[in-house]
C-alpha cells in the first residue's frame, strides 16, 4: 500500500537527457517555466510544445509516466478550463442560455491555458524523472551556494534534504509496522467517520514520533563519529562538470526563449 | 605491545535532571593494545555502551582520562584526530546511513575530513571491496538486508582509514546469516588488514573469537584474559547475569558427570574433538 510511493520518482536511463548535468537541468527547468509565461499567442505556445515534445522523446521515459504525474493535476486542468470558458466573453458568441455564455475567445483561452499548465507538469516532471533526489539535492546546494555570502546555510539545508529523502523509506516502513501492530491489538482504522479515522491514527503517528526522534539522536551520534562538523572544509567524492551537450542545451533553450519573444510581438497578443 | 586506548580510573555518570546522577563507571581502567581484537561482555546496564561513547569522546568521563593514541579525547582541538582514528558502528544500522545511495554513505567520513576527490573515490571502491559490498554501490539503502547495511556502515569507518574500530553491539539486530557476515568481515579487517578492533557484545560465541575477552560488571572489569580463561569461569559469569558459550557449558556438564573433557572448550567442532578423544 503506502510503500507503493515512489520518492524522487526517478525513472532510470542513460538518454541525453539524464546525462545533462543536474545543475544545468534546473536551470532549464526554471527558464522553461518563466518562458511560457511569457507565452501570448498560440504560435509561441506550439514552439514550447514542440520543445517539450521533444525533450520527452530524447528523454525515452514512456509517455505513461507522463500521464500517470497529470492525473492528479487533472482536476486544476479542468477547473481553470471551465472557468475560463465561462468567464471569459470574447469573439463570437456560440452558445447562449440565462446567464451563461460561451464564446471562441473563451474557448480558445481554455485551450490555452491547459496547455500551458500540461506543459508546466510534464517539463517538471522530466527534470524529477530523469536526476536522481541525491543529484538534485547536490544541485541545488551548489547552485545556491553563493548565498552563501549571506550568511544562508545552504549546506545545512541541503544536509537537511538529503537525509529527508534517505529516512522517507525508513520511516514508510515503520509506519507499516506500527500500524500491524496496533492492528493486532484490535485497533480499526477502516470504519467510522473521516474524524474518527483521523483519531484511530494517533496510536500510530505516536509511537512514529517518539522513534522518529530516537533515530534523530542516534544519526547525529553517527554523524559526530564519522567526523561530521557541517559544510567547513568538506569535499565531495562526486565532482560536477558541465559538458558539451550542457552548453547546447542551454543554446537551444536560448533560442527557443528569443523565439517565444519574436512570435509574441509579431502576432499579436492573445492572452 | 604498544597501549591504543587507555581508560585511565575512569568514572562517569549520566546526568538526569531533577535525579541523583547515577553512576555506570567507577574508577574503570583498561588497555586496548594496538593490533588486538577484544570483546567487552556484560549484561544490560553494566556500562559497556558508556565505554563505546567514552573512546572517541562522544562522552567524556567526570573523573580520569581517556587516551587515544597519546592524545586525550577531552582535548577538543584533537577530538577529530581521535575520531579518524577510532570508528565507531552501532547497533542499528538504519540509524547511522546516512546517504541514499551506497557508495554516497561510504563516501560521508572521507567527505568530511576533506580528502581529495580522487582519493575518496579509490578509497570508497576499496573499502566496498574490503566488505565485500562492491557489487552493491549503486543501490539504496533501504533495499539491503540489515546485515548488508551493517557491512556498509563498516566500509564507511574503514574508508576514513582509521586504525581502530569500535563496534558496540553491531549484531544484536540481525539474523543469524547478517551475524555470521559481519563477524567473518570484522575478523576480517583485523587479522589481514592489522585494525584494531573493540567488540561490545552480549552475544558469548562472538565474544569466544577473540583475542581477549573483557567481562564487566557494575562499571567495573570483573574478569580479563583470553577467551578460554574467561569461559573457564562458569561461575563468576553466572553472578555477572552472563552464560557461557553452549559448547563450553555443556562440556561443564559433561565433566561433571565423569567425563574427561576439558573444561576450556569455545566451539562446538572443539567439543565434539574431545568428546570422540575421551570416548577412545
Amino acid at each position: 500500500m503506502i510503500s507503493d510511493i515512489t520518492i524522487g520518482q526517478y525513472y532510470g536511463g542513460s538518454s541525453a537527457v539524464h546525462r545533462l548535468d543536474p545543475r544545468v537541468k534546473i536551470i532549464l527547468t526554471t527558464l522553461f517555466i518563466v518562458i511560457i509565461f511569457l507565452c501570448k499567442n498560440f504560435l509561441s505556445l506550439a514552439a514550447m510544445f514542440v520543445l517539450t515534445a521533444a525533450s520527452i522523446l530524447i528523454s525515452r521515459v514512456p509517455f505513461r509516466m507522463f500521464f500517470k504525474s497529470l492525473k492528479p493535476i487533472l482536476p486544476i486542468i479542468l477547473l481553470t478550463a471551465v472557468l475560463n470558458i465561462f468567464y471569459i466573453k470574447k469573439g463570437t458568441v456560440l452558445w447562449s442560455f440565462w446567464i451563461v455564455t460561451i464564446t471562441t475567445g473563451g474557448l480558445a483561452t481554455a485551450f490555452f491555458m491547459a496547455v500551458r499548465i500540461i506543459c508546466l507538469i510534464m517539463c517538471s516532471s522530466l527534470l524529477t524523472y530523469t536526476t536522481t533526489p541525491t543529484d538534485l539535492t547536490d544541485a541545488i546546494e551548489r547552485l545556491l551556494s553563493p548565498l552563501k555570502v549571506l550568511h544562508i546555510q545552504v549546506h545545512t539545508l541541503a544536509m537537511m534534504m538529503t537525509l529527508a529523502l534517505r529516512f522517507i523509506p525508513t520511516l514508510i516502513e515503520e509506519i507499516e509496522r506500527i500500524t500491524n501492530a496496533q492492528k493486532a491489538r484490535g485497533a480499526d482504522f477502516e470504519s467510522g467517520g473521516f474524524l474518527q479515522r483521523v483519531k484511530a491514527m494517533l496510536p500510530v503517528l505516536i509511537p512514529l514520533f517518539v522513534s522518529a526522534f530516537r533515530r534523530a539522536y542516534e544519526l547525529s551520534f553517527a554523524m559526530t563519529c564519522r567526523c561530521y562538523h557541517g559544510g567547513e572544509g568538506r569535499t565531495r567524492m562526486k565532482q560536477m562538470r558541465v559538458h558539451a551537450a550542457d552548453f547546447v542545451a542551454l543554446a537551444l533553450f536560448a533560442v527557443v526563449m528569443a523565439g517565444v519573444i519574436v512570435l509574441n510581438h509579431f502576432f499579436g497578443k492573445m492572452i | 605491545m604498544n597501549d591504543y586506548i587507555q581508560f585511565q580510573n575512569v568514572t562517569f555518570a549520566y546526568e538526569i535532571e531533577g535525579e541523583a546522577p547515577k553512576p555506570v563507571l567507577k574508577d574503570f581502567s583498561l588497555n586496548v593494545y594496538a593490533g588486538e581484537f577484544v570483546a567487552v561482555l556484560g549484561h544490560n546496564g553494566c556500562g559497556k555502551s558508556t565505554v563505546a561513547k567514552l573512546c572517541n569522546g562522544i562522552e567524556l568521563p567526570q573523573k580520569g582520562k581517556v587516551l587515544v593514541d597519546g592524545l586525550d579525547t577531552a582535548d577538543e582541538e584533537k577530538l577529530l584526530t581521535i575520531r579518524q582514528r577510532v570508528g565507531m558502528v552501532f547497533q542499528n544500522p538504519d540509524n547511522q546511513i546516512v546517504a541514499t545511495i551506497v557508495e554516497d554513505d561510504v563516501a560521508f567520513g572521507p567527505e568530511n575530513l576533506g580528502v581529495d576527490p580522487s582519493e575518496i573515490r579509490r578509497r570508497v571502491d576499496d573499502a566496498l571491496k574490503r566488505v565485500d559490498m562492491y557489487d552493491f554501490r549503486r543501490f539504496e539503502p533501504h533495499n539491503l538486508s540489515g546485515g548488508q547495511k551493517q557491512r556498509v556502515a563498516i566500509a564507511g569507518v574503514i574508508a576514513m582509514q582509521p586504525a581502530c574500530i569500535v563496534l558496540d553491539e553491531p549484531t544484536a539486530m540481525l539474523d543469524p546469516r547478517g551475524r555470521k557476515d559481519v563477524m567473518e568481515t570484522v575478523k576480517m579487517l583485523n587479522r589481514e588488514h592489522g585494525i584494531t578492533v573493540v567488540l561490545i557484545t552480549h552475544y558469548m560465541d562472538e565474544a569466544a573469537q577473540a583475542d581477549r575477552v573483557v567481562v564487566m560488571d557494575h562499571g567495573k572489569v570483573l574478569l580479563d584474559g583470553t577467551p578460554r580463561q574467561v569461559f573457564a569461569r562458569g561461575e563468576t559469569l553466572k553472578q555477572a547475569g552472563l552464560d557461557v558459550p553452549q559448547a563450553t557449558a555443556l562440556a561443564a556438564l559433561l565433566q561433571r558427570d565423569g567425563l574427561d573433557v576439558p573444561a576450556d572448550v569455545l566451539t562446538v567442532d572443539e567439543l565434539a574433538d574431545a568428546i570422540a578423544a575421551a570416548k577412545r
